[in-house]
Protein backbone atom coordinates (compact mmCIF):
# COMPACT_ATOMS: atom_id res chain seq x y z
CA UNK A 1 0.00 0.00 0.00
CA UNK A 2 2.60 2.26 0.81
CA UNK A 3 4.93 1.98 -2.19
CA UNK A 4 1.63 2.20 -3.98
CA UNK A 5 0.94 5.29 -2.95
CA UNK A 6 4.67 6.46 -3.74
CA UNK A 7 5.99 6.78 -0.28
CA UNK A 8 9.11 4.87 0.27
CA UNK A 9 8.29 1.94 2.57
CA UNK A 10 11.63 2.63 3.92
CA UNK A 11 10.87 5.63 5.01
CA UNK A 12 7.98 5.34 6.39
CA UNK A 13 9.69 2.27 8.58
CA UNK A 14 12.45 4.58 9.64
CA UNK A 15 9.42 7.04 10.81
CA UNK A 16 8.33 4.24 12.85
CA UNK A 17 11.54 3.20 14.13
CA UNK A 18 12.96 6.91 15.45
CA UNK A 19 9.78 7.51 17.02
CA UNK A 20 9.92 3.92 19.17
CA UNK A 21 13.68 4.27 19.69
CA UNK A 22 12.89 7.39 21.16
CA UNK A 23 10.29 6.15 23.54
CA UNK A 24 11.94 3.36 24.47
CA UNK A 25 15.15 6.18 25.64
CA UNK A 26 12.25 8.22 27.64
CA UNK A 27 11.05 4.94 29.22
CA UNK A 28 14.66 3.62 30.31
CA UNK A 29 15.40 7.47 31.89
CA UNK A 30 12.61 6.90 33.94
CA UNK A 31 13.29 3.52 34.95
CA UNK A 32 16.99 4.62 36.01
CA UNK A 33 15.21 7.12 37.95
CA UNK A 34 13.06 4.30 39.62
CA UNK A 35 16.15 2.40 39.98
CA UNK A 36 17.90 4.84 41.91
CA UNK A 37 15.21 5.95 44.07
CA UNK A 38 14.12 1.70 44.90
CA UNK A 39 18.03 1.46 45.59
CA UNK A 40 17.10 4.90 48.40
CA UNK A 41 14.80 2.76 49.81
CA UNK A 42 17.15 -0.02 50.49
CA UNK A 43 20.20 1.79 51.81
CA UNK A 44 17.64 3.29 53.99
CA UNK A 45 16.23 0.25 55.40
CA UNK A 46 19.39 -1.45 55.79
CA UNK A 47 20.96 1.40 57.64
CA UNK A 48 17.46 0.86 59.93
CA UNK A 49 18.85 -2.34 60.49
CA UNK A 50 21.97 -1.80 61.94
CA UNK A 51 19.62 0.64 64.53
CA UNK A 52 19.71 4.03 62.86
CA UNK A 53 16.75 5.76 62.66
CA UNK A 54 15.23 7.01 59.21
CA UNK A 55 12.75 10.14 58.87
CA UNK A 56 9.63 8.61 57.98
CA UNK A 57 9.07 11.92 55.75
CA UNK A 58 12.04 11.56 53.80
CA UNK A 59 10.49 7.61 52.61
CA UNK A 60 7.32 9.49 51.91
CA UNK A 61 9.68 11.74 49.80
CA UNK A 62 11.65 9.30 47.78
CA UNK A 63 7.83 7.19 47.27
CA UNK A 64 6.33 9.96 45.85
CA UNK A 65 9.03 10.85 43.58
CA UNK A 66 8.85 6.80 42.26
CA UNK A 67 5.36 7.25 41.63
CA UNK A 68 5.79 10.17 39.29
CA UNK A 69 8.11 8.32 37.43
CA UNK A 70 5.53 5.10 37.30
CA UNK A 71 2.94 8.36 35.99
CA UNK A 72 5.30 9.45 33.52
CA UNK A 73 5.99 6.12 31.94
CA UNK A 74 2.35 4.96 32.07
CA UNK A 75 2.34 8.34 29.92
CA UNK A 76 4.81 7.27 27.65
CA UNK A 77 3.36 4.05 26.83
CA UNK A 78 -0.05 5.34 26.46
CA UNK A 79 1.15 7.71 23.80
CA UNK A 80 3.53 4.45 22.44
CA UNK A 81 0.19 2.22 22.29
CA UNK A 82 -2.09 4.96 20.57
CA UNK A 83 0.83 5.52 17.74
CA UNK A 84 1.56 1.65 17.44
CA UNK A 85 -2.19 1.58 16.67
CA UNK A 86 -2.66 4.67 14.06
CA UNK A 87 -1.43 1.82 11.49
CA UNK A 88 -4.45 -0.36 12.17
CA UNK A 89 -7.24 0.84 9.81
CA UNK A 90 -6.01 2.66 6.40
CA UNK A 91 -8.30 5.70 6.96
CA UNK A 92 -9.97 6.60 10.18
CA UNK A 93 -11.38 9.93 12.34
CA UNK A 94 -9.88 11.46 14.86
CA UNK A 95 -9.65 14.81 16.64
CA UNK A 96 -7.25 17.03 15.19
CA UNK A 97 -5.94 18.43 18.14
CA UNK A 98 -5.61 15.15 20.03
CA UNK A 99 -3.17 14.08 17.03
CA UNK A 100 -1.57 17.11 17.23
CA UNK A 101 -1.04 16.60 21.18
CA UNK A 102 0.37 13.28 20.55
CA UNK A 103 2.69 14.22 17.81
CA UNK A 104 4.20 16.81 20.63
CA UNK A 105 3.99 14.52 23.42
CA UNK A 106 5.99 11.75 20.77
CA UNK A 107 8.42 14.73 19.65
CA UNK A 108 9.23 15.78 23.42
CA UNK A 109 12.46 14.22 23.54
CA UNK A 110 13.76 15.53 20.38
CA UNK A 111 12.50 19.27 21.32
CA UNK A 112 14.35 18.93 24.63
CA UNK A 113 17.38 17.77 22.96
CA UNK A 114 17.37 21.32 20.88
CA UNK A 115 16.22 23.08 23.47
CA UNK A 116 13.03 23.87 22.01
CA UNK A 117 9.65 24.13 23.47
CA UNK A 118 6.66 23.05 20.94
CA UNK A 119 3.16 24.64 21.85
CA UNK A 120 -0.21 23.81 20.69
CA UNK A 121 -3.30 26.25 20.79
CA UNK A 122 -6.14 24.33 21.37
CA UNK A 123 -9.53 25.13 20.56
CA UNK A 124 -12.39 24.59 23.25
CA UNK A 125 -13.91 22.49 19.80
CA UNK A 126 -12.97 19.22 18.55
CA UNK A 127 -11.98 19.07 14.82
CA UNK A 128 -12.28 15.79 13.41
CA UNK A 129 -10.43 14.91 10.29
CA UNK A 130 -10.83 11.54 8.15
CA UNK A 131 -7.34 10.19 6.92
CA UNK A 132 -4.48 7.83 6.91
CA UNK A 133 -3.59 8.83 10.84
CA UNK A 134 -0.06 6.73 10.22
CA UNK A 135 0.85 8.95 6.90
CA UNK A 136 -0.48 12.13 9.00
CA UNK A 137 1.89 11.66 11.95
CA UNK A 138 4.61 11.02 9.46
CA UNK A 139 3.70 13.78 7.68
CA UNK A 140 3.58 16.38 10.71
CA UNK A 141 6.81 14.77 12.25
CA UNK A 142 8.61 16.15 9.08
CA UNK A 143 7.28 19.42 9.81
CA UNK A 144 7.69 19.67 13.23
CA UNK A 145 11.45 18.53 12.54
CA UNK A 146 11.83 20.99 10.48
CA UNK A 147 10.14 23.69 12.49
CA UNK A 148 12.14 23.09 15.59
CA UNK A 149 15.21 23.60 13.32
CA UNK A 150 14.12 27.07 12.40
CA UNK A 151 12.41 28.71 15.26
CA UNK A 152 14.56 31.20 15.88
CA UNK A 153 15.92 32.62 19.47
CA UNK A 154 12.34 32.36 21.19
CA UNK A 155 13.46 28.39 20.69
CA UNK A 156 9.42 27.62 20.74
CA UNK A 157 7.19 26.50 17.61
CA UNK A 158 3.39 27.21 17.88
CA UNK A 159 0.72 25.00 16.19
CA UNK A 160 -2.47 25.09 15.48
CA UNK A 161 -5.14 23.84 13.71
CA UNK A 162 -8.13 25.63 11.87
CA UNK A 163 -11.31 24.24 10.20
CA UNK A 164 -13.07 25.51 7.08
CA UNK A 165 -15.72 24.43 5.54
CA UNK A 166 -13.92 21.32 3.98
CA UNK A 167 -10.57 21.13 5.02
CA UNK A 168 -8.31 21.29 8.19
CA UNK A 169 -5.36 24.02 8.33
CA UNK A 170 -2.66 23.31 10.32
CA UNK A 171 -0.10 26.27 10.96
CA UNK A 172 3.78 26.04 12.81
CA UNK A 173 4.08 29.39 13.34
CA UNK A 174 7.20 31.49 15.34
CA UNK A 175 9.21 29.79 12.55
CA UNK A 176 12.09 33.11 12.24
CA UNK A 177 14.30 30.84 10.21
CA UNK A 178 12.01 30.73 7.53
CA UNK A 179 13.67 33.40 5.93
CA UNK A 180 17.27 32.56 5.73
CA UNK A 181 16.55 28.40 6.39
CA UNK A 182 18.49 27.02 2.92
CA UNK A 183 15.18 25.54 2.16
CA UNK A 184 11.78 26.91 2.91
CA UNK A 185 9.99 23.74 3.30
CA UNK A 186 10.67 20.13 4.90
CA UNK A 187 12.34 17.81 2.97
CA UNK A 188 11.10 17.53 -0.78
CA UNK A 189 11.12 13.81 -1.65
CA UNK A 190 10.06 12.75 2.16
CA UNK A 191 6.99 14.74 2.16
CA UNK A 192 5.88 15.03 -1.37
CA UNK A 193 4.37 11.68 -1.41
CA UNK A 194 3.07 12.06 2.20
CA UNK A 195 1.01 15.16 1.03
CA UNK A 196 -0.10 13.52 -2.32
CA UNK A 197 -1.31 10.16 -0.22
CA UNK A 198 -3.41 12.60 2.22
CA UNK A 199 -4.73 15.13 -0.79
CA UNK A 200 -2.83 17.98 1.35
CA UNK A 201 -1.43 21.17 -0.05
CA UNK A 202 1.64 23.09 1.59
CA UNK A 203 1.73 27.05 1.88
CA UNK A 204 4.66 29.02 3.57
CA UNK A 205 4.74 32.79 4.33
CA UNK A 206 8.01 33.57 4.44
CA UNK A 207 7.07 37.07 6.03
CA UNK A 208 5.20 35.63 8.92
CA UNK A 209 7.14 32.72 9.63
CA UNK A 210 4.95 30.20 9.01
CA UNK A 211 4.22 27.14 7.51
CA UNK A 212 0.47 25.73 6.75
CA UNK A 213 -0.57 22.33 5.64
CA UNK A 214 -4.23 22.20 4.42
CA UNK A 215 -5.69 18.65 4.52
CA UNK A 216 -9.45 17.95 3.50
CA UNK A 217 -11.23 16.97 6.23
CA UNK A 218 -12.27 13.57 4.73
CA UNK A 219 -9.95 11.89 2.26
CA UNK A 220 -12.24 9.80 0.85
CA UNK A 221 -14.58 12.92 -0.69
CA UNK B 1 40.82 10.70 50.95
CA UNK B 2 37.50 10.10 49.45
CA UNK B 3 36.86 9.85 46.18
CA UNK B 4 36.32 12.85 43.88
CA UNK B 5 32.53 12.19 41.84
CA UNK B 6 31.10 14.72 39.11
CA UNK B 7 27.70 13.20 38.38
CA UNK B 8 26.40 14.72 35.31
CA UNK B 9 23.16 13.76 33.45
CA UNK B 10 19.95 16.38 32.25
CA UNK B 11 17.62 13.68 34.42
CA UNK B 12 17.64 16.21 37.48
CA UNK B 13 15.77 13.14 39.73
CA UNK B 14 18.29 10.56 38.21
CA UNK B 15 21.07 12.52 39.41
CA UNK B 16 20.20 13.54 42.98
CA UNK B 17 19.48 10.01 43.58
CA UNK B 18 22.55 8.58 42.52
CA UNK B 19 24.68 11.27 43.87
CA UNK B 20 22.46 10.76 47.75
CA UNK B 21 23.80 7.05 46.98
CA UNK B 22 27.09 7.63 46.37
CA UNK B 23 27.33 10.21 49.27
CA UNK B 24 26.18 7.29 51.14
CA UNK B 25 28.99 5.24 50.33
CA UNK B 26 31.42 7.71 51.34
CA UNK B 27 32.08 9.49 47.90
CA UNK B 28 32.92 13.62 47.55
CA UNK B 29 29.99 14.29 45.27
CA UNK B 30 29.16 16.91 42.81
CA UNK B 31 26.46 16.90 40.03
CA UNK B 32 25.99 18.84 36.72
CA UNK B 33 22.81 18.99 34.87
CA UNK B 34 24.73 19.34 31.48
CA UNK B 35 27.88 19.30 29.33
CA UNK B 36 28.33 23.09 29.54
CA UNK B 37 28.88 23.10 33.41
CA UNK B 38 30.00 19.85 34.03
CA UNK B 39 32.93 21.41 32.00
CA UNK B 40 33.03 24.52 34.50
CA UNK B 41 33.01 22.16 36.99
CA UNK B 42 36.30 20.14 35.56
CA UNK B 43 38.15 23.39 34.82
CA UNK B 44 37.82 24.71 38.94
CA UNK B 45 38.14 21.38 40.63
CA UNK B 46 40.23 17.96 40.35
CA UNK B 47 37.75 15.25 40.02
CA UNK B 48 38.84 11.81 39.61
CA UNK B 49 36.08 10.17 38.12
CA UNK B 50 33.38 11.36 36.09
CA UNK B 51 29.73 9.66 35.28
CA UNK B 52 28.61 11.25 32.36
CA UNK B 53 25.56 10.53 30.36
CA UNK B 54 25.96 9.96 26.57
CA UNK B 55 22.55 11.60 25.37
CA UNK B 56 21.70 15.58 26.69
CA UNK B 57 20.81 18.48 24.87
CA UNK B 58 23.23 21.17 24.36
CA UNK B 59 26.58 19.64 24.66
CA UNK B 60 26.35 16.37 23.95
CA UNK B 61 27.98 13.31 26.43
CA UNK B 62 30.85 12.59 23.94
CA UNK B 63 31.49 16.22 23.18
CA UNK B 64 31.99 17.00 27.08
CA UNK B 65 34.03 13.99 26.99
CA UNK B 66 36.22 15.43 24.55
CA UNK B 67 36.22 18.59 26.36
CA UNK B 68 37.28 17.22 29.75
CA UNK B 69 39.53 14.96 28.51
CA UNK B 70 41.50 18.49 26.91
CA UNK B 71 41.33 20.06 30.34
CA UNK B 72 42.37 17.24 32.71
CA UNK B 73 43.49 13.84 30.60
CA UNK B 74 43.72 11.77 33.42
CA UNK B 75 40.42 11.98 34.80
CA UNK B 76 38.70 9.08 34.18
CA UNK B 77 34.97 9.12 32.57
CA UNK B 78 32.21 6.26 32.74
CA UNK B 79 30.00 6.91 29.97
CA UNK B 80 25.62 6.04 30.90
CA UNK B 81 23.74 5.04 28.01
CA UNK B 82 20.17 4.26 27.40
CA UNK B 83 20.22 1.44 24.24
CA UNK B 84 19.32 3.73 22.27
CA UNK B 85 23.04 5.10 22.66
CA UNK B 86 25.25 2.17 23.08
CA UNK B 87 26.69 3.13 20.08
CA UNK B 88 27.75 6.67 21.18
CA UNK B 89 29.05 5.38 24.30
CA UNK B 90 31.60 2.70 22.34
CA UNK B 91 32.74 5.46 20.36
CA UNK B 92 33.11 7.61 24.03
CA UNK B 93 35.28 4.78 24.78
CA UNK B 94 37.52 5.12 21.66
CA UNK B 95 38.03 8.76 22.89
CA UNK B 96 39.44 8.11 26.21
CA UNK B 97 36.19 7.25 28.27
CA UNK B 98 36.75 3.95 30.95
CA UNK B 99 33.83 1.74 30.26
CA UNK B 100 30.27 2.45 29.91
CA UNK B 101 26.92 1.15 31.98
CA UNK B 102 23.66 0.80 30.83
CA UNK B 103 20.45 2.69 32.73
CA UNK B 104 19.28 1.50 34.88
CA UNK B 105 22.78 0.09 36.21
CA UNK B 106 23.71 -2.22 38.81
CA UNK B 107 24.57 -0.06 41.99
CA UNK B 108 27.61 -2.17 42.35
CA UNK B 109 28.48 -2.51 38.87
CA UNK B 110 28.60 1.29 38.99
CA UNK B 111 30.92 1.19 42.00
CA UNK B 112 33.70 -0.87 41.09
CA UNK B 113 33.40 0.74 37.84
CA UNK B 114 34.06 3.96 39.92
CA UNK B 115 36.60 2.41 42.26
CA UNK B 116 38.52 0.78 39.09
CA UNK B 117 38.59 4.04 37.36
CA UNK B 118 39.61 5.93 41.06
CA UNK B 119 42.57 3.25 40.82
CA UNK B 120 43.99 3.54 37.37
CA UNK B 121 43.94 7.32 37.60
CA UNK B 122 46.01 6.89 41.27
CA UNK B 123 48.20 4.50 38.94
CA UNK B 124 48.72 6.98 35.80
CA UNK B 125 49.61 9.73 38.48
CA UNK B 126 51.61 7.22 40.33
CA UNK B 127 53.88 7.09 37.21
CA UNK B 128 54.05 10.25 36.38
CA UNK B 129 55.10 11.38 39.54
CA UNK B 130 58.20 8.45 39.54
CA UNK B 131 59.12 9.49 35.72
CA UNK B 132 59.84 12.76 37.38
CA UNK B 133 62.08 11.14 40.33
CA UNK B 134 63.96 9.47 37.35
CA UNK B 135 64.32 12.23 35.46
CA UNK B 136 65.98 14.36 38.85
CA UNK B 137 68.10 11.60 39.50
CA UNK B 138 69.28 10.96 36.07
CA UNK B 139 69.53 14.76 35.77
CA UNK B 140 69.72 16.37 39.03
CA UNK B 141 70.92 19.42 37.40
CA UNK B 142 67.42 19.48 35.45
CA UNK B 143 65.88 20.50 39.24
CA UNK B 144 67.93 24.08 38.88
CA UNK B 145 66.89 24.80 35.46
Amino acid sequence: MIAEQGIEYESALRFFGKMSASVSHEINNTLAIINENAGLLEDFALMADKGRAIDPARLKTIAEKILIQIHRADSIIKNMNKFAHSVDERVRSVDMNDLLQLMIELSSRFASMRGVTIELKRPAEPLFITTNIFFLENLLWQFLDFAMDITGQEKTVFLNADITENHILIRFSQLEGLKSAPRNTPSVTMTEGLLDALKGKLTTNIEAGMIILTLPKDINR
Amino acid sequence: MKTRVLVVDDEEEFVEALSERLIMRDYDVTTSLNGEDAVEKVKSYNFDVVILDVAMPGMNGVETLGEIKKIKPLTEVIMLTGNATVESAINGMKLGALDFLLKPCETEDLISKIDMAYNRKAEHEQRIRDAKVQDIISSPRSVLK
